[in-house]
This record gives structure tokens, C-alpha cells and sequence, in this order.
């Protein structure tokens, strides 16, 4: 045999065998861009380096909503990718259409991942899950609104970060207007002041115990409580003691990063870019709340996005992914992703890895989510779960804006929000039919 | 006079089917499809769905909103083809009448058209923006706030200056060759006749331009309609909130963004059949009053 054909003759069974170990490709579309979609990208090299049987490859689609219609547009047409995440206000959508996601719990126990949804923090468990709680989406990035301060200014006014909004109107606002700062501002009102409002004095926010249970759900949103918090708002508003720059996020973060506004609610998933964008010294308190609606105020819902298994996907495909679950799940890379980004650990053990490795000793904002996630649940903080969801906060937005401008009164603005949002409900209970 | 004619009757036939191909799988299928699922109440997955007959666009026409937005989209699409076929207009004139470095003139009024219309949108809120943006100093300068995102009526004027200053450029291009078609002897024999200029440009050059004129009312219009959907997009940061929107940029938000089927699917019916209107009204009427040279 000459030397050639030797040669040859490796060259095929080395090339034989990698077909015979051939990895499996798994895709996952995700939302995360800038500095957070090159975390997800580290993520997935480090799964794949970790192993050599899957490999993932995560794609960057856009916004949620651009990334959930992707989704759907994908799926329609049999192309769709083995992992989705789909954000909060999605989650009626993709957790109604049974048949689009192999619930991560089913996922995990075919291929052989342990799960106990107990691992989980008690503020993410049941956010994705079904009525049974049963878990159907893998909750990812998770956030909570959170009340960041400029540690300098408040200190300027003599004042410390309120707990109670009442404590906000009468001695925090007013002191820190007088330092001249804007004293507050915020960056989602259906998010923030709406939703965690809801759980934060909790407060049932629809009908179906939330919407879990049926499809015929009515929201509660004309709740006297409410109502008189953005009365509230109006009013400081009109005073000087709070701002509201438009529905854009980011307008909203503004004068806090300029240093302009003392205190902004954000969210906890903020912390990590904060840090790297402004050079004064902050830190967080947990969202305020009502004492005259609750003295005992709850945890509240998570933000952020779920990871979904799409189905109609291999088996070798799924065991994949449910291994990718597993990988992204444990406690170092939940510790990693929290310690890059912001985003609550998702699990009990991540938590504590966090703890114990003094990550909250240089930085206590950084702890605030997952302790606001750990208060004691109430009645109706497990989550909501209604249909059209991203145009009822659109509807929400509307009114809150025109509310805010003096457009309209609040009376008539939250009339508007519950007609429009229960005929958008309705008209969702349709499409499940 | 000659006749040219195929000699098989299956030759126009098949010269003309990857044209017909086309347009039956990008405009009459998807048309169809629109019109179809209009019609229902479906799962955006595709699993579930009702058939609900007309009920999409009966709420749609209940809906306070939806009429708010149709009657923004007449205002913004009237005053965005108003005024850039005016002021491509008046440039024009103007541009016409230079002797010296006319084509410096020419090329800095044309080459806004190069800018696509995202970036348009981008440099349209960098002027606007809240409190920073050159436009929003200068309103401040004379006492007005000016916040886009905030107020209606500012993001409004924001939007709609922001489209106007895009589509000057293409109706400046056009009407100077218009211009320039116009012959001269027949300008400097009105000169004889009337020597008022105001007077000279309606009477006799503005009707030899009608027919350059219609043309651009009719794309002046279409894009008003829809291709300023990229500058709403980026002056609204994809959050429509209390600000004003057109009716196509509601599909974008009721379809893509809410994943709402049946509701934009009407809605996308709806736009049709008032193109299908206006394409009709021009023809019938507007047209028949222009002659063509």
C-alpha cells in the first residue's frame, strides 16, 4: 500500500467517524441584543465547549415582539427554531397555542433532567406555568421593577429612599425638588405601575384568578386603588415631583443617567448596564407601595422573557434541548448570567451561589430584585395570563399618556382602557376556540 | 400600416407568464389570503379559529381610536403631499432660474433623496429630540416646549415635517426637468404678452407641468400613505403610546407587533379598497382635465 493510499484511507474513516458523532444542531432565537446578546452568545459557546454530542446556535431576531412574531411566522411554515424566547406580555399567546411548545416540564422528565419546580425562586415559579403549575415555558431573563436612587442626591436633600409612596409625596419628592432634582421618573407604566401594582398590594388584576383558568377573562383594571394612584401621579406631576417623558424607555432613563432625576424605576435586569453607563454612585430599594391600600405589601411578577421548546422537533432534537435546560440552569451559569446582566438567578441554588460568593457585598442593588421576588406571596402574585396582551399594554399606554398630558381624566381613561381591553379579551377567547 | 403579430397564438401567452406568476404570488394571493382571513378570528400559531364574518371590521368601525387614526391619516397624508409638492415646486422655479452654479444648487436640493428613510426617521428625531434637538432649542428659544413623544400635537408636526423635508428632493427633480421641457418660445411669447411673472407661471407654464404634476400627486400620495412608515417607526421608537400614528403603521402594530390576525387583516382590506378608490378617483377624474403634449 503506498503511502497515498494510506492516506486516503485515514482521511475516510477519520471523516466516517465525525459523521458518526455528529453532533446535534439546535437553534435558539432570542431578543437579547447589545451587551446582553453577547452574554447569550457566551452562554452557548460554553454550552457547546462543554460537551461535544449538541451544539447550539443562538440568533438574534429583534425586539420581543419582532422575535415572537418570527416565531410564529416560522412555525406557520414548519421552519420554526428548537428554543424561542417569548417575552412577558407574549406569554397568553404562546402558552394558548397548545401544540406550538412542549412544556418544559414534560421536556425535561422525558429526556431524563431532574425538575422540581421548587428549585425555583418563589417569584418565577408559576409566571409560564399552566392553571395546574405546571411549568410550560423556562423562565430566563427574569426582571421585577425596582426604585433606583442617585445615592449623592438624596443625600443633598437630606432624605432617604422612600418605602411608601405616601412617604414619596410628603417628605421625599418635595425635599428633592427643593435640591432641585426631578424627583422621580420611570420607564414602563402597564409594567410598573400597572401590572406590579396589581401584585404588589395584591390586588386581583383579572377575573379566571387572573386569567389562568378560563379564556372568558374580564381585567380589573377600574380598581379604586389604582385610579387613585395615577391621580396621585397627575397631580405630581402638575407639582414638579415627577416626570414622564413619552412611553420610550429610554427617554424615561434619561435624567437619572444624566444625573438630573434622583430616583427611577426601572428594571432590576437595568442594574448591569447602569453600572457601565453612569460615573456617580446609586443604588436600589424595592418598589414602593400604598400604606393606605396594604400594610403588608407582596412580591412582585416577573418581567423579562421564557425560554420555549418548540415542538414538532426530533427526539434527538428535544433531548438537546432539554440538555441546553439543564446546562443553562445550573447554578454557575444562572450566577454568571446575573452577575453580566442584572437579571435575577432563577433558582434557589443560584441564589445562594450568589450570596456566598459576596456578590451582593460591593453591591446591594444588585440584590434587591430577587429579595422584592422573595417577599411573601399573596393571593394573586403568581402571575397574569391574558390574550392580546401587547395591545392592551398598547391601550394602557394610550390612556396613560393622555391621562398624564391631560387629555383625558382618569375616570375616563381607565373606562377607556377596561372597555377596549375586555373586547380584546373577548375577541382573543375567539381565536383559541 | 404594418401590423406586427405573433404567428402562434401561445407565444403572447407564455411571454407574458413569468410576469403573470409575479404578480399572482406576491399581489393576488396574498390579497386573497388578506381578504380570507379577515374573515376569522384564528390562533396566530394556527391552530384555533372561529369564523366571525364582518365582525372585524365592525369593530373596527365602533372603535373611537380607529376612526382617530383614520382622520390623522387624511391630515398627514394631505399636508405631507401638499407641502412637498410645494415646496418642490417652488425650488424648482427658483432653481430654474439660476445661471451660476446652477448644478451646486441642483445636486445640494437632490441629494436628501439618497438618505433612506429610517435614517431620515434617525436625523428627524436627533432635530426633534427632547430637549437636545436643534428644532426643539429653537422652539424654546421663543417659550414653546416642544416634546415629541409626549405631546400629540408635537410628534405630529415632528412626523409629518420630517416626511415633507424626505420627499421634497424627488418632486424637486421632477418638476425642473418639467421645467426645463417647457419651450422657450413659447415662454418668451407670453413675456410679450403679459409681463407679470405670477401671472406667466399659472397661465402658461404651471398647465404645460400639469402633466408632470399629477404624476406626483399620485406617488406623493402613495408614499404619504406608506413608505413614511420608517420615519413614524423611528420617531414613535416602536412605543405608539398617546402619539398619532397612520393606518397603515396600525397593521404594523395591531398584525406584527400584537400578532392579531383577523383585525389587521381587515384593516390591510380596508387600505386596499381605498387605494383601489383613489387609483379610480385620479384616473377618472383628474386625469381627463390634463393634456398630454
Amino acid at each position: 500500500m503506498s503511502l497515498k493510499k494510506t492516506l486516503l484511507a485515514a482521511t475516510m474513516v477519520v471523516s466516517s467517524s465525525t459523521l458518526a458523532f455528529a453532533e446535534t444542531n439546535i437553534t435558539w432565537w432570542h431578543a437579547m441584543g447589545g451587551s446582553l446578546g453577547e452574554t447569550v452568545n457566551k452562554i452557548a459557546a460554553d454550552f457547546n465547549a462543554s460537551q461535544d454530542k449538541y451544539e447550539i446556535t443562538p440568533v438574534f431576531k429583534g425586539t420581543y415582539e419582532e422575535t415572537l412574531t418570527a416565531g410564529i411566522a416560522a412555525f406557520r411554515a414548519g421552519e420554526q427554531p428548537n428554543v424561542l424566547q417569548v417575552f412577558d406580555a407574549g406569554a397568553a399567546t404562546v402558552i394558548g397555542a397548545q401544540g406550538a411548545t412542549i412544556p418544559v416540564q414534560d421536556l425535561l422528565s422525558q429526556n431524563g433532567v431532574t425538575f422540581d419546580i421548587n428549585d425555583y425562586i418563589a417569584g418565577v415559579r408559576y409566571f409560564y406555568a399552566d392553571a395546574n403549575g405546571k411549568m410550560i415555558g423556562m423562565p430566563f431573563n427574569s426582571s421585577t421593577p425596582i426604585m433606583y436612587f442617585n445615592t449623592e442626591a438624596l443625600a443633598k436633600a437630606g432624605v432617604s429612599a422612600p418605602a411608601t409612596w405616601e412617604e414619596f409625596a410628603e417628605t421625599t419628592a418635595p425635599a428633592l425638588k427643593a435640591a432641585g432634582y426631578i424627583p422621580l421618573t420611570q420607564s414602563h407604566l402597564p409594567w410598573i405601575f400597572t401590572e406590579n401594582f396589581f401584585s404588589r398590594h395584591d390586588i386581583q388584576f383579572a377575573s379566571n384568578d387572573n386569567g389562568y383558568t378560563g379564556s372568558d377573562t374580564e381585567i380589573n383594571i377600574n380598581h379604586p386603588a389604582i385610579k387613585a394612584h395615577f391621580t396621585a401621579l397627575k397631580e405630581w406631576k402638575d407639582a414638579g415631583l415627577f416626570e414622564w417623558l413619552g412611553t420610550s424607555w429610554g427617554d424615561n432613563a434619561k435624567p437619572f443617567e444624566e444625573g438630573k432625576a434622583a430616583m427611577w424605576l426601572g428594571s432590576s435586569g437595568s442594574f448591569g448596564g447602569l453600572t457601565k453607563k453612569v460615573d456617580f454612585e446609586f443604588s436600589a430599594t424595592m418598589l414602593p407601595y400604598w400604606q393606605g391600600v396594604t400594610e403588608t405589601p407582596k412580591q412582585t411578577f416577573i418581567g423579562g422573557a421564557a425560554l420555549f421548546a418548540m415542538s414538532g422537533k426530533s427526539d434527538a432534537e428535544n433531548k438537546a434541548t432539554a440538555e441546553f435546560f439543564r446546562y443553562l440552569t445550573s447554578a454557575d451559569v444562572q450566577y454568571m448570567w446575573h452577575q453580566e446582566t442584572g437579571y435575577v438567578p432563577i433558582t434557589e441554588a443560584a441564589y445562594e451561589l450568589a450570596k456566598s460568593d459576596g456578590h451582593y457585598d460591593g453591591a446591594p442593588a444588585a440584590e434587591v430584585g430577587i429579595q422584592q421576588l422573595s417577599l411573601p406571596a399573596g393571593e394573586w402574585t403568581k402571575g397574569y395570563r391574558m390574550g392580546f396582551y401587547v395591545q392592551i399594554r398598547d391601550v394602557m399606554n394610550r390612556e396613560y399618556g393622555r391621562i398624564l398630558t391631560g387629555e383625558t381624566t382618569v375616570e375616563d381613561g381607565f373606562a377607556a382602557i377596561e372597555a377596549e381591553a375586555n373586547k380584546l379579551l373577548a375577541r382573543f377567547a375567539k381565536t383559541q376556540g | 400600416m404594418k401590423r406586427a403579430a405573433f404567428t402562434h397564438p401561445w407565444m403572447p401567452v407564455l411571454l407574458l407568464i413569468p410576469q403573470l406568476t409575479i404578480i399572482v404570488f406576491f399581489f393576488y394571493w396574498p390579497a386573497v389570503e388578506a381578504l380570507r382571513s379577515s374573515f376569522y378570528l384564528q390562533d396566530p400559531f394556527g391552530f384555533g379559529g372561529t369564523f366571525v364574518g364582518l365582525e372585524n371590521y365592525f369593530t373596527l368601525f365602533q372603535n373611537k381610536e380607529y376612526l382617530r387614526i383614520s382622520l390623522f391619516t387624511v391630515i398627514f397624508t394631505l399636508s405631507v403631499t401638499f407641502f412637498s409638492l410645494a415646496f418642490g415646486l417652488v425650488f424648482a422655479v427658483k432653481a430654474d432660474k439660476v445661471l451660476r452654479g446652477a448644478s451646486t444648487y441642483k445636486t445640494m436640493l437632490m441629494w436628501v433623496y439618497a438618505v433612506a428613510p429610517p435614517v431620515a426617521g434617525l436625523l428627524g428625531v436627533s432635530l426633534f429630540y427632547q430637549g437636545h434637538g436643534l428644532i426643539t432649542q429653537i422652539f424654546a428659544l421663543f417659550g414653546y416646549e416642544f416634546v415629541v413623544g409626549v405631546n400629540y400635537k408635537d410628534t405630529a408636526f415632528a412626523m409629518i415635517a420630517v416626511s415633507i423635508w424626505k420627499q421634497v428632493p424627488i418632486n424637486f427633480i421632477f418638476f425642473l426637468s418639467g421645467l426645463q421641457s417647457v419651450p422657450r418660445s413659447i415662454r418668451e411669447a407670453a413675456m410679450i404678452e403679459n409681463g407679470s411673472p405670477f401671472n406667466r407661471f399659472w397661465t402658461i407654464t404651471f398647465p404645460l407641468l400639469a402633466p408632470t404634476a399629477f404624476f406626483l400627486l399620485i406617488t406623493n400620495i402613495t408614499y404619504s400613505l406608506f413608505d413614511t412608515f420608517g420615519v413614524i417607526d423611528v420617531m414613535l421608537r416602536s412605543e405608539p403610546g398617546n402619539n398619532p400614528m397612520t393606518l397603515t403603521y396600525k397593521v404594523y402594530v395591531d398584525g406584527f407587533r400584537g400578532n392579531e390576525l383577523g383585525g389587521s387583516s381587515a384593516q390591510s382590506v380596508i387600505l386596499m379598497v381605498l387605494v383601489l378608490a383613489l387609483t379610480v378617483f385620479q384616473f377618472r377624474l383628474i386625469e381627463r382635465r390634463i393634456h398630454y403634449t
